[in-house]
């Protein structure tokens, strides 16, 4: 079956939300520098390298333990410049907010945002309000936009692994996923999970500081560090082997996971980030990791492979080995 | 909250001997059926398959409540959603599975009610708080969820609630064991009985199954240390040529069961002749709601307008379900059916074997 209207799947980040980009918005609007899909758009200017971003947030619930949808919109566009191994420095910031919304929670929402742009050293430079009649969006929608200087011996993308690269996640992993799974079906747990929300730019700096031969870097947001290993190892035509033993998760989101059916390699990540680094910079540029206020559970959980040319596989921890693939949808709740 | 003893039951130095016991005894060729679906994905996502020996080759049953679903059922539930001043309640896996025209999913796109819930009693209190709408809850599964659904029409029983229906397309195991064993083709050597389900029914549910067919049966939990020893067991009875039902899932499953969601079960169902995708009628292999709840059973409460259900073109599913085909023996397997696209329901639930095959299967 074909669709012929928007599903929520369309959203998910996985591969359903991948033939939307590539079967409807590149042949409409492609280009060089689109077509490369990274987290944000790299381009030139005057001999300066620039990375572009933009992003659209839409969070249920808006407030959330760790952050809410206001910290998530800047830690967010933060990232994604970041990714592309840029500075960021400004950014706008667009409301779309429901008629009768309270104008308590906007405040609240609005300082949040000043306080992570303060945390991660950028500027709102501009902005829009629209308010629209009730119903036509679910409280508040927020897109922030940004840009951020690349600087000269900086090079990464999601094309750029080589064979050897080993491969860090700088925390553990789906700790925003499994808490806003839980705040929207309202379990309550004995003890609370957080949401990860955080800007990486310092870690990035700090990354780059300690080594130079980082490949790849790249937030393990939507789908999850699953669905990020599968784009990277498609784009760069290359393998990945992934130690499960390895993986960081919190045991209080392995528990929801279990309890729910959910696998903790599709949830959303919002403060974490997978580098590529050749295996002579990987100690330092984990050690660098480490010493940032978010990467204290950084580790090293795989490495890139001869062979397999766009296959994630898993080293699971009874020995056996399997295939990790991309996150097709939403992950729904199972029956049993 | 973390859970407790997970870990033990993934560890790698309890699991290395059984994978090494199964490699050093096991001699004849056997195919081995895991009927549950949550113990094909444990097998695939452990990497317990690229661990066995030649000799053994695991089979995937018809233990995926969505797989084994009639598609007549799938566009009752779709009729359903598309009457007004209804809310359709129900588990996230039967969203994607398309009927003959559509799909809960697409329903929803176009303006259905329909809500994804973890629990019935979430139906329960969805119909409580819409007074003025009817509460449908899709009730598919096997004997591990029936409880739930059973004590969700007792509660609104209870509540006084006239809002609140059940569709209910529950399945049961036994009697589908002895549908596979009707069929040769399959060349079924043992079984791997679900966990969940007997933990409701007990191992002594399967013993007239046992009896007729004499075939090694081990009931399992869904670690992958649970797995191994199950599998180590089963290998043990067929080169010992003594088979036994015995039970590898000790810590959860008892001889009689939970004697109350039996009670439970008794009470609001009744065994019928049901239809089940790709195998067909299997007599009294169903769950009906009782007469006596017949104002809560949805089928009959609901007029609807079903379209000429017809089963998907060229898919496999039905012989996947019996075991007597692989997915990757499917024409349509990856090539028109994937997850993004699927054709049978297979492809479509988390447990299907087929997505399980497309996610986790290693063909290189």
């Amino acid at each position: 079956m074909k669709f012929d209207k928007i599903l929520l799947d369309h959203g998910s980040g996985g591969k359903i939300s991948h033939s939307l980009t590539r079967d409807l918005l590149l042949p409409i609007f492609g280009n060089p520098i689109l077509d490369d899909l990274n987290d944000g758009a790299i381009v030139e200017l005057n001999g300066l390298r620039l990375a572009f971003s933009t992003d659209s947030y839409t969070v249920d619930p808006i407030f959330f333990p760790g952050g809410s949808i206001g910290d998530l919109a800047v830690n967010g566009t933060v990232n994604d410049i970041a990714m592309c191994g840029g500075n960021p420095q400004y950014l706008s910031v667009g409301l779309i907010i429901e008629e009768g919304f309270s104008l308590e929670d906007l405040e609240t929402i609005l300082r949040q945002m000043a306080a992570a742009a303060e945390k991660a050293e950028v500027t709102v430079i501009t902005g829009d309000t629209k308010v629209v009649p009730k119903g036509a969006v679910d409280k508040i929608f927020i897109n922030t936009s940004g840009f951020g200087i690349i600087p000269d011996a900086v090079r990464v993308g999601s094309t750029r692994a080589a064979v050897g690269d080993k491969i860090i996640l700088s925390g553990t992993m789906a700790d925003h996923g499994a808490t806003i799974v839980t705040q929207r079906e309202g379990l309550s747990f004995e003890s609370a999970v957080a949401s990860d929300s955080a800007p990486l730019n310092h870690m990035v700096a700090r990354m780059f500081a300690a080594g130079p031969q980082i490949h790849v870097l790249r937030d393990p947001t939507r789908g999850g560090v699953g669905t990020a290993l599968n784009e990277i190892a498609e784009k760069s035509a290359v393998g990945i082997r992934i130690v499960e033993e390895a993986m960081p998760v919190k045991k209080e989101v392995a528990g929801i996971c279990e309890l729910l059916g959910f696998d903790p390699l599709y949830l959303a990540n919002e403060g974490k980030l997978l580098a590529f680094v050749a295996p002579s910079d990987a100690e330092r540029v984990l050690e660098a990791i480490r010493a940032d206020e978010f990467g204290k559970d950084a580790a090293i959980i795989g490495e890139v492979i001869d062979g397999r040319p766009g296959q994630v596989v898993m080293l699971t921890r009874i020995g056996g080995q399997r295939i990790v693939d991309m996150l097709t949808g939403e992950q729904l709740p199972r029956i049993c | 909250m973390a859970l407790k003893h997970i870990d033990e039951y993934r560890d790698a130095a309890l699991s290395r001997p059984l994978i090494d016991k199964i490699n050093r005894i096991s001699r004849t060729p056997a195919r081995l059926m895991e009927v549950c679906g949550t113990h094909t994905v444990s097998i695939f996502r452990s990497g317990i398959r690229s661990m066995l020996p030649d000799t053994v080759s695991l089979l995937s049953g018809p233990g995926c409540p969505v797989c084994v679903t009639d598609q007549k059922e799938i566009d009752a539930f779709i009729a359903l959603a598309r009457l007004d001043d209804v809310i359709v309640t129900t588990f996230g896996d039967l969203m994607r599975v398309p009927g003959t025209l559509s799909s809960l999913q697409k329903e929803k796109a176009d303006g259905g009610d329909i809500r994804i819930v973890y629990s019935t009693t979430d139906a329960v209190e969805i119909a409580r708080k819409n007074p003025e709408k009817q509460v449908v809850f899709l009730g598919v599964g096997f004997e591990t969820t029936a409880p739930t659904i059973a004590a969700s029409i007792s509660t609104a029983r209870r509540l006084g609630l006239d809002n609140y229906s059940v569709y209910s397309a529950h399945k049961l195991v036994p009697p589908a064991l002895d549908a596979l064993m009707a069929n040769p083709q399959a060349q079924i050597a043992g079984f791997i009985l679900p966990g969940h389900v007997s933990v409701v029914i007990g191992l002594d549910a399967y013993r007239p199954f046992f009896e007729t067919h004499r075939i090694p049966c081990v009931v399992a939990g869904f670690e992958p240390v649970d797995l191994l020893q199950a599998l180590a067991m089963l290998v043990e009875q067929i080169e010992g040529g003594a088979p036994a039902l015995a039970n590898a899932y000790g810590r959860a499953v008892t001889a009689e069961g939970n004697p109350i969601a039996r009670k439970l079960l008794d009470e609001i169902f009744e065994p019928a002749d049901v239809a089940w995708r790709g195998i067909g009628v299997i007599p009294q292999s169903g769950l009906k709601i009782r007469e006596a709840f017949s104002d809560m059973d949805a089928e009959k409460i609901f007029d609807i307008q079903l379209p000429e259900s017809r089963d998907p073109k060229g898919c496999a599913c039905g012989e996947v379900l019996t075991g007597t085909k692989t997915p990757p023996e499917c024409p349509l397997y990856k090539t028109i059916c994937t997850p993004i696209d699927p054709v049978g329901p297979c492809m479509v639930s988390t447990e299907g074997t087929c997505a399980a095959y497309y996610k986790y299967y290693d063909d290189r």
